[in-house]
């Protein structure tokens, strides 16, 4: 399969049919691989297609020259190849441009975000002191913290919830109304806006389980916004364990919950560990569906505290809990901080570096597994 | 191999011999599809509630939906002078179609140049380096982008159009940046899923590269893409903050890409907590939800009568 592809891509794109018919012997020189080159001296067309008058070569000796040749029609084939040589090169220039264009604007993109937050994110001040409404100098540390703590929280519902969903789905599914009733409900829930989840978690958590602007909401309802990416990646990761495994244990006598558990998770967990961080980073970032769940106020947290009622405990869920890309979102809408401009662009600049932190510790981590796995 | 990680608890398990195997299996199908039921009712859940609150409008307040859908003025703490509350949705609705049309028309021939480039001219360069690339761009949170919208691109259109650089141009450029992973990633799965064959079966008969892209390649994916841009297309309508932050959200109709203007999103996350629930200022609020709710799911829709389409086609 591969090698096929290999010689595809190897293929020169040269479009130069019938070269070896008009003369009558096969062509003594290898085409040049260059569709400028090709066009630019006169083609052999050129030479012979302009009729009696024109300087024609003797005919070699032996060479069949009574056939009557259609000059125009091979005049106008060589022209249409010439044209498909050009076009071709003229769209694989352009294409390459566009991407490279994009890498360019990634790359200015995180520049710009980085370098304006740069005196932010290696300010300790900033990163641990407290939010400031009125008044210059604010930081974000409960913000900071609120994010990892809201992160855990919600991986520790939505990845058990995600493993026994992606476990039925690609193990089990029967073929019954319930299955296809979850695959549907999971993809319409990754197609949810965010936001539709944010006004959900209001609406229900916040105003009719009572639950208020909290942690607890704010994690249920990243729970909802995370389950299908997990359902997705724990399935493919499980889907792509060979299928011989699956036979053996079952040939064993497994049943296939043990299969599932002593053989098929942990020969997909580099892959289920690499989708989990990954989506741990969207989680991170996460900031319509908590607005209105995990609210956007953050109490100066006191970490001596272990008065889990108080509002000040970091641990107590049911505080209101800011998160990094709700205070960007908030200090701007609001605008009445004075250094608005700094401060927003150093949490960027933070969220950026977690959520990069995130990329490369998935593949770190996956890519360690891996081969301690296929290693032992 | 496997011992290393699971086997922890296996040793003392086999000793007592718990569960016949068939109990056993029960015991996994059942764990798994309570997961998988818990899921689905949370989705009827939010589909019924929001669904329910949105309805309030018309049911409680007596609203005509037609002239919710079409009224152009939105200012629903004023009543027009027959008594009905002043709720017009046409210039939400309008400006979240607006954006987003406009940024897929952004994003698509990018998007679509990335994925060829990635499939077709460097496979190898594509793997290592725009993967990661496109993986990245996905995870940046959307506020962020919203904010390098706001000190660039508001900035950067005020320069040259004038006005106060806020409104749909700016929306749908920071936008078409938001879904391009999305719309790239899709088509790349799309383009990769055509055979071979078929490219080497066009290349037999002296077709360039580029005409067979053009020609066999991007045409035959053609039902992966649409997917791709469908799914973008619910993305650009559901994106909230980073929208709202750039659009400058004034409900009306704007006379030109450059001036204030409001989306779904945007009026939503301005307005739903300010608001006590059950006035009809929230319940307005709701229905704009609901439209938002709608349109989503009728994304969702389209996705799945392409893949069905495809699939008859197929077979």
């Amino acid at each position: 399969m591969v090698e096929v592809r290999e010689r595809v891509q190897d293929r020169p794109t040269q479009a130069a049919p019938c070269d070896v018919a008009i003369e009558g012997k096969p062509h003594a020189e290898p085409l040049s691989k260059d569709p400028i080159a090709l066009s630019s001296k006169p083609s052999m067309f050129e030479r012979y297609g302009k009729g009696p008058e024109a300087d024609v070569p003797k005919p070699l000796e032996g060479t069949p020259v009574d056939v009557p040749v259609d000059f125009q029609g091979l005049e106008d084939l060589a022209r249409a190849s010439r044209r498909a040589l050009v076009s071709d090169k003229m769209a694989r220039i352009a294409i390459e441009i566009v991407a490279g264009l994009v890498v360019i604007m990634l790359a200015a993109l995180i520049a710009k975000i980085v370098i304006d937050g740069w005196d932010k994110l290696l300010d300790w001040n900033f990163l641990t002191g407290k939010p400031e409404q009125f008044k210059e100098g604010g930081g974000i540390g409960p913000e900071l913290f609120n994010s990892f703590y809201l992160l855990v929280l919600t991986l520790l519902v939505s990845l058990p919830l995600s493993l026994g969903g992606a476990i039925f789905l690609s193990e089990y599914a029967p073929a019954n109304a319930l299955t296809a009733l979850a695959k549907t409900a999971i993809e319409t829930l990754s197609s949810l806006p965010s936001m539709i989840v944010g006004l959900f978690g209001f609406l229900f958590l916040v105003l009719q389980m009572g639950w208020g602007f909290s942690i607890m909401s704010g994690a249920i309802a990243l729970t909802m916004f995370n389950i299908p990416i997990l359902v997705r990646v724990i399935s493919q990761a499980l889907e792509a364990v060979p299928q011989g495994q699956r036979d053996a244990a079952l040939a064993l006598g497994l049943t296939r919950w043990e299969a599932t558990i002593h053989v098929l998770i942990p020969a997909a967990m580099p892959a289920i560990v690499t989708g989990v961080v990954l989506s741990a980073g969207r989680v991170f970032g996460e900031a319509a569906a908590l607005i209105y769940t995990a609210g956007q106020s953050a109490p100066a947290l006191d970490f001596t505290s272990l008065d889990l009622a108080s509002p000040a405990c970091p641990w107590n869920v049911w505080r209101p809990a800011e998160t990094l890309a709700v205070h960007i979102w908030k200090i701007n809408s609001e605008g009445v901080v004075p250094d608005l401009s700094a401060i927003s662009n150093g949490t960027a600049a933070v969220l950026l570096v977690c959520v990069l932190a995130f990329n490369l510790l998935a593949r770190v981590v996956g890519r360690a597994l891996e081969r301690r796995i296929t290693a032992s | 191999m496997i011992a290393g990680l699971a086997g922890g608890g296996r040793g003392t398990a086999a000793r007592r011999r718990p569960l016949p195997k068939a109990q056993l299996e029960k015991v996994g199908i059942g764990v798994t599809g309570a997961c998988v039921v818990l899921v689905i009712v949370l989705v009827a859940t939010l589909i019924v509630m929001v669904c329910g609150q949105g309805l309030a409008t018309f049911t409680v307040d007596g609203v005509d939906p037609w002239a919710f859908l079409t009224g152009t003025v939105w200012n629903p703490h004023a009543s027009a002078a027959d008594g009905q509350p002043l709720m017009g949705a046409l210039p939400m609705i309008f400006g979240s179609f607006a954006v987003t049309l406009l940024s897929c028309a952004i994003a698509l021939p990018v998007a679509l140049c990335l994925a060829i480039f990635m499939v077709e001219l460097a496979p190898e360069i594509g793997r290592t380096y725009f993967q990661p690339v496109v993986e990245l761009l996905v995870g940046i949170p959307s506020v962020v982008y919203g904010l390098v919208g706001l000190e660039v691109v508001v900035t950067w259109t005020r320069s040259w159009a004038g006005g106060t650089g806020y409104g749909i141009f700016s929306a749908s450029i920071v936008l078409a940046v938001m879904i391009l992973p999305t719309i790239t990633s899709l088509t790349v799965d799309a383009l990769a899923a055509v055979p071979d064959a078929w490219r080497n079966g066009s290349y037999a008969l002296g077709c360039t590269k580029w005409q067979t892209i053009r020609s066999v390649v991007v045409r035959s994916a053609i039902p992966g893409i649409l997917t791709a841009l469908v799914l973008g297309m619910a993305r650009a309508f559901g994106e909230a903050l980073a929208v709202q932050m750039v659009i400058g959200n004034a409900a009306q109709i704007p006379a030109s890409l450059f001036e204030l203007a409001a989306t779904l999103t945007s009026i939503l996350t301005l307005g739903i907590g300010n608001e006590a629930s059950g006035t009809v200022y929230a319940n307005a609020l709701w229905s704009l939800a609901l439209v938002l709710l709608v349109m989503s799911l009728a994304f969702i829709l389209i996705v799945h009568l392409i893949g069905k389409k495809e699939e008859v086609t197929d077979g």
